[in-house]
């Protein structure tokens, strides 16, 4: 078996393979513990360069052990040399992960997948989760294929899109009047009430938050097996962040790079928790108002955001936090340079990279890697407001002369 | 009287879930201090640092995170429920 079992990311106490997230010692976050002998034994890069192109071809380092995962196709998502947007912001190695072509558009169907194999194999009778959009598209989907009923909660105003998506998928999709924060509460205390439901970002957590390592696992794989020098990771509770360095550790734990000297840097929107700590100093300290075109990143009181600050502060990583404006202005040069269209998270690593190469925290030099974790269609209403406006003609040869051609 | 809720988390030291307790017109510390009476030191130990909650816990009364109220001198009056909650989150 690859799970041994959980353990406390604080003070290390250990608890069995099962849906539980607190110690009830500190308090703390849980964490798997694997059997790296017996993973070690069993995998190798040849394994997964044969394995199916989804994250399933990293089955070997993920904490399941069913042999028939919930599987949409989440993962192994367009990996690529940008050299245009390389050119234009002075990096001579830029590389794009591109997620917002998973199943469900965004990188949390990763996750999702794992979680929802998870609460199969913990036999849970539904699943659930607070989102802040995303996480409800992709679990909706991921139940609709598991044949669970989802109990979906979100705070009431994020984009219509988000929200259309997870109800044609028949799932339940309470939205919370208040802000993430709040809805996360109250799914929390329903999670506490219902055991037998799987909330993948609550009781499911320690094993949901695996999911994404596989951006590490797929960031040096595609490298021909090896590791860039910085990579730049959205932030909302800092729970990415986190998995992705774990993913690098374990890829030198099971010996497929010689070591993990990756600088990993976070992008938050101006005013959130990490960053602000990370780049102005002192504690991560809860916001009770969250002030962002961002919705997939507002996330006033961020679980992993202690650990995340500590994992950037030690590998000599930055924070940046841009603006509302220089989001927007980020996913709007992303397109028209490489054909992406981002959401306005992606818009907020691009902008955070564009600033670590103009202060010089990355060198133009350096093999970098950012992650798109969303896809632009899914925060149509914010860019509407920032676009110029299409042309409007008779259809007329002579008009379109003088309107447009002029 | 206020309701108090507990996580599961806790249940290895207080064997229940909810329980009412007579602190109206008390602070959120001073309810603090009942249960500790209540459940003996383990409790104060592990929820306290240095005379502050530890920041894995977060304390709500009536859904509101006492950070955004008045912290410990929170006030509490009849009816109110008090939940404790380990901080989790991620979109
Ligand atoms: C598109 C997108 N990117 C990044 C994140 C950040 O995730 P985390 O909360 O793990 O930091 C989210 C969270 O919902 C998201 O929706
Ligand atoms: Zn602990």
């Amino acid at each position: 078996m690859r799970v041994i079992g959980l353990k406390c990311r604080v003070c290390g106490r250990e608890f069995p393979n099962a849906p539980l997230y607190a110690c009830d010692n500190c308090f703390g976050p849980l964490e798997v513990i694997y059997n790296w002998e017996f993973i070690a034994e069993r995998t190798s890069k040849e394994k997964v360069e044969k394995g199916p192109k989804s994250i399933w071809r990293y089955a070997d380092l993920l904490p399941v052990d069913t042999l028939k995962p919930v599987d949409l196709g989440a993962g192994y998502t367009r990996f690529i040399k940008a050299d245009n947007l390389g050119e234009e912001i002075g990096l001579k190695n830029l590389y794009l992960l591109d997620d917002s072509t998973n199943p469900t558009y965004s990188f949390k169907d990763r996750v999702v997948s794992v979680a929802v194999t998870k609460a199969i194999e913990f036999g849970m009778k539904a699943v659930g989760c607070a989102s802040t959009g995303n996480l409800a598209g992709s679990l909706a989907a991921h139940a609709a294929k598991a044949k669970l009923p989802s109990y979906i909660f979100v705070p009431r105003g994020i984009e219509k899109n988000k929200i259309i998506q997870a109800v044609v998928h028949g799932a339940k999709i309470i939205e919370v009047e208040g802000t993430y924060d709040d809805a996360n509460r109250l799914a929390t205390e329903i999670a506490e009430e219902n055991p037998e439901w799987g909330f993948v970002n609550i009781n499911l957590r320690p094993y949901y938050v695996e999911g994404s390592k596989t951006l590490a696992y797929e960031t040096v794989e595609r490298l021909g097996w090896m590791t860039p020098d910085q990579v730049v990771v959205p932030m909302g509770s800092g729970a990415l962040l986190c998995a992705i360095f774990r993913g690098f550790t374990d890829l030198e734990r099971v010996g497929f790079i010689d070591d993990n000297k990756v600088t990993l840097n976070g992008a938050q929107p101006r005013g959130l928790p990490i960053a602000k700590a990370v780049k102005y100093g002192g504690n991560v300290e809860p916001v009770k108002k969250l002030e962002t075109i961002v919705h997939s990143l507002a996330i006033g009181n961020p679980a992993d955001g202690i650990f995340a600050k500590e994992i950037i502060k030690k590998t000599g990583g930055s924070a940046e936090d841009p603006s509302d404006e220089e989001t927007v202005e980020a996913v709007k040069l992303l397109a028209k340079t490489e054909g992406i269209f981002t959401e306005l998270a992606g818009g907020v690593t691009i902008a955070a990279l564009k600033k670590l190469v103009e202060d010089g925290s990355i060198d133009s030099y350096d093999v970098v890697v950012a992650y798109l974790t969303g896809n632009g269609l899914k925060t149509p209403e914010v860019i509407l407001n920032y676009i110029p406006e299409t042309i409007q003609i008779r259809p007329r040869i002579e008009e379109f002369e003088k309107v447009v051609v002029a | 009287m206020i309701r108090v809720k507990f996580p599961s988390a806790f249940t290895s030291i207080t064997k229940e879930r909810r329980i009412e307790v007579e602190a109206d017109g008390k602070t959120v510390g001073e309810l603090l201090d009942i249960l500790f009476e209540r459940y003996g030191s383990t409790l104060r130990e592990r929820l306290m640092k240095d005379g502050e909650l530890v920041p894995f816990i977060n304390i709500f009364v009536n859904g509101e995170d006492i950070r955004y109220l008045n912290g410990l001198q929170t006030e509490l009056k009849d009816g109110d429920e008090v939940a404790f909650i380990p901080a989790v989150a991620g979109g």
